[in-house]
């Protein structure tokens, strides 16, 4: 059988993360081809619904990137939102059965690529440790 | 959403092996072609071209297509275009969906061809997923304000603001120190023709000043910014002169007498002026101004008990009011043009080059001022640490510069610069005067720049390429370091009375503070991020800011001014539609799911959401489209789900997670 790959959401901010995706890109920066990006316009867009949907549905780890705080925000403060909401739903995780480190919170820039790649790096690195979500186990 | 079933048209570009010798393309068709919905999928090498738009016009015809997805690069490009292209064809330009399958794919994952096509495969599934879910939407038009504030008044700042008033706008120019003129202003000639720099720029500042288009703030920033393109309100802090410029002739009289003496920045702290000072005699606009830090009235006086004083006593204009506070004044504009330009390294961080310790070390800035007629030496290159002409002159590139260490960019100015200093040296000194360069490439990258370098070599100047590791001082004062040249192989010893440092730019905290105003984006390096290189060289990634100059990059006064003229356009060609057309990405409430709550109203960061009375004791959420800028956080936290973001609907949003999943 073939090592597991986990799949991984990951939720970026239009303003800093996607644009730190493309600047990876740019730089030609390799990483692992584990995730799938959904564009929101902000971090602070991100409804708890979402997270819980992509593990629903299977997925084996999510991220959450915006703009570094306190000052990045392109609307001020929807980063600070995105964070408490993440600091919440991995205690939601927790007791649905889900670890939380399944859930990554980062801050990365539209200068970023590297921090991009390897979160990307870390991340798929961590889950594979996990291996497959739960959900997808029972 | 528009009437009838979804029929998606889907888009493979190949982007000229970009993505295809990657991703299977093929592999991509056959596995899209089966899902619901998908009525066509075609494969093409370039779908940004004129003919490929061509072909999406016509399938959406043929195929009667409601919905588009293109997958190719990221929508920071061509997303305009292609809107267009569904616009042309009689389809709501907000019907297309973009999957970026180069940036965030065929380009990071070249060793997994295999889990990049699956990845893919994932992505326009979601997107497809995704598009089905659009709606029809359409742009909230705005009318827009024609004046621009430009924010820095360097060279960029001042071409910019003249091109913009000579195209009929009202320019507010604000800059942070008592004048405008920059870096430019203190130099002596400029590189490749020696022309003098003040001839070039001082009749541009005395323009600016005359010119019933501007309105200069000198002595003052930008403190706010609020609004959004094509309607900013930009707070303006005026910081207090001391001196009313109305009243004030810039005689000079109070500088005589002025008792105090602190470091001159006009000359690079080379000399001392004054506390009530005017920078230079050029100096526009041409008003003395009172430094807070250092004057003594300021400093040290109590009620009923003046110190000091001398200088309200001599002008007799009466023009100083030390009661002066300061002011805030608020403008409207349209666009904001940002120029605020860098600052030269500091060479204090190379310590093993003797800067900060040799007197007879100097940077190539202190050199600029030295062989400036109007500079502390009256124009005489001279020893600082004899006061005499030096004999042998080594300048060493690269300083702060190409180095790991500190900034690992090329200056682009420094190679230039020393040609410049060095033939200034032959030519106006004495031509008998030792001159080397130790270099590390010489990059004379500029129209004429080559040619001019093959001229100071024929006057004698002598090229080193190699750069040394340490300067030493000799017991007589004299310096003295090796390098070894690598064009020869040769370790020379070179015995120099003046060591010339060739300093770049580094971006200064200003740029910073613009960058954290304006939410803009910076580089690795710390200068400002520009939204493409190539064909957004001088826009931001926000609307209504654009930008120019140094801030950007090193770069030298023609591309300073090249970049100003360029953003002056696009700011003219942005404000001349007098309208700015929005993105309807804006939030909307659904009245009847709408609790009253005011979750909305207490999480938006623009005050956008209002509650409407309807009467009965009933309030409901009400969204002012025009200061909305559709973040979303209030449709995240809104508990009955009743607020929601056009174009990130929860179901766009969350369809395309289960797309991207399926088959998990």
């Amino acid at each position: 059988m073939s090592e597991f790959q986990p799949k991984i959401v990951a939720f970026c901010c239009n303003w800093c993360s996607y644009a730190g995706a493309d600047q990876a890109g740019l730089r030609r920066l390799q990483y692992p081809p584990t995730a799938r990006i959904v564009r929101l316009m902000c971090s602070g867009r991100l409804d708890p619904v979402f997270v819980l949907e992509a593990f629903k549905h299977g997925a084996d780890g999510v991220l959450v990137a915006g703009c570094h705080t306190p000052t990045d925000c392109h609307y001020t403060s929807g980063n600070f939102k995105a964070e408490r909401r993440v600091l919440l739903l991995k205690k939601v995780l927790e007791q649905m059965g889900i670890e939380p480190e399944r859930l990554r919170l980062e801050w990365i820039s539209a200068s970023e690529g590297e921090k991009f790649a390897r979160v990307m790096e870390e991340m798929t690195q961590q889950l594979k440790q996990l291996g497959p979500s739960p959900l997808k186990r029972s | 959403m528009p009437a009838g079933a979804p029929r998606v048209g889907v888009f493979l570009c190949k982007c000229g092996g970009n993505i295809s010798d990657f991703v299977d393309l093929e592999a991509v068709k056959s596995a899209v072609e089966k899902l619901d919905g998908v009525v066509a999928v075609e494969v093409d090498e370039h779908w940004c071209s004129s003919p490929a738009g061509k072909r999406i016009r016509e399938a959406i015809k043929e195929k009667n297509l409601n919905r588009v997805v293109i997958v190719a690069c990221t929508l920071n490009m061509h997303q305009p275009h292609f809107m267009e292209v569904l616009q042309e064809a009689g389809l709501n330009p907000y019907l297309l969906e973009r999957v970026n399958a180069r940036e965030q794919c065929s380009w990071v994952h070249k060793d997994s061809p295999r889990e990049a096509t699956e990845k893919v495969i994932d992505l326009v599934r979601g997107g497809v997923a995704r598009a089905k879910h659009l709606s029809e939407l359409s742009p909230i038009v705005e009318k827009l304000n024609r004046n621009v504030v430009v924010v820095g008044g360097g060279v960029a700042g001042i071409i910019a603001s003249l091109e913009l008033a000579y195209g009929g706008h009202r320019v507010f120019l604000v800059e942070k120190s008592p004048t405008i003129g920059g870096r430019m202003a203190k130099f002596s000639k400029v590189f490749p023709s020696l022309d003098c720099a003040s001839c070039i720029l001082t009749p541009r500042m005395a323009e600016v000043e005359s010119h019933k288009n501007i309105t200069l703030l000198t002595y003052s920033e930008v403190q706010e910014v609020s609004g959004s393109a094509g309607n900013f309100r930009v707070k303006i802090l005026r910081k207090p002169r001391y001196v009313d410029p109305a009243l004030c002739t810039g005689c000079r009289d109070c500088t005589t007498v002025c008792p105090v003496k602190v470091p001159n920045e006009w000359n690079v702290g080379m000399d001392k002026r004054t506390a009530i000072y005017i920078p230079f005699p050029e100096a526009v606009p041409r008003v003395a101004t009172v430094d807070e830090a250092s004057c003594l009235y300021l400093k040290h006086s109590r009620p009923g008990k003046p110190v000091c004083g001398k200088c309200l006593e001599v002008c007799r204009a009466k023009a100083i009011n030390f009661d002066m506070k300061p002011e805030v004044l608020e403008v409207e504009a349209g666009a904001i043009l940002i120029a605020v330009g860098s600052e030269v390294f500091d060479a204090r961080k190379v310590p093993q080059l003797g800067y900060g310790l040799y007197k007879n070390v100097i940077t190539s800035m202190e050199f600029e001022r030295m062989i400036n007629s109007d500079g502390p030496t009256g124009g005489k290159v001279v020893n600082p640490a004899t006061g005499e002409t030096p004999k042998v002159v080594a300048f060493i590139q690269c300083v702060g510069s190409r180095d790991e260490k500190y900034n690992p960019y090329c200056c682009r100015i420094g190679c230039t610069a020393s040609l410049k200093h060095a033939s200034l040296l032959k030519e106006y000194v004495s031509k008998d005067i030792d001159v080397y360069i130790c270099y590390n490439d010489m990059r004379t990258v500029g129209k004429g720049f080559e040619e001019f370098y093959r001229r100071v070599r024929d006057m004698g100047v002598k090229f080193i390429r190699g750069l040394p590791s340490e300067v030493k001082q000799k017991p007589d004062g004299s310096l003295t370091f090796n390098v070894f040249d690598t064009t020869t192989e040769t370790l020379y010893e070179v015995n120099a009375d003046l060591v010339v440092l060739a300093i770049g730019l580094v971006p200064s905290p200003d740029i910073e503070k613009v960058a954290k105003l304006l939410k803009l984006s910076r580089g690795h390096d710390g200068f400002l991020l520009e939204a493409h290189e190539k064909l957004r060289p001088v826009e931001t990634l926000s609307d209504g800011i654009f930008v120019a100059g140094s801030c950007l990059g090193p770069m030298d006064i023609h591309d300073a001014t090249s970049e100003a003229m360029g953003a002056a356009s696009k700011v003219m060609g942005f404000l001349a539609a007098g309208e700015i057309v929005k993105e309807p990405i804006v939030a909307k409430v659904n009245e009847d799911l709408c609790s009253g709550c005011r979750v909305c109203v207490s999480v938006c960061p623009f005050d956008a959401i209002k509650m409407e009375d309807k009467g009965e004791g009933k309030f409901v959420a009400k969204v002012d489209e025009v200061l909305c800028k559709g973040c979303g956080l209030c449709a995240a936290s809104c508990p009955t789900a009743a607020v929601t973001t056009q174009h990130f609907t929860d179901e766009q949003i969350r369809s395309q997670v289960r797309g991207i999943l399926v088959g998990v």
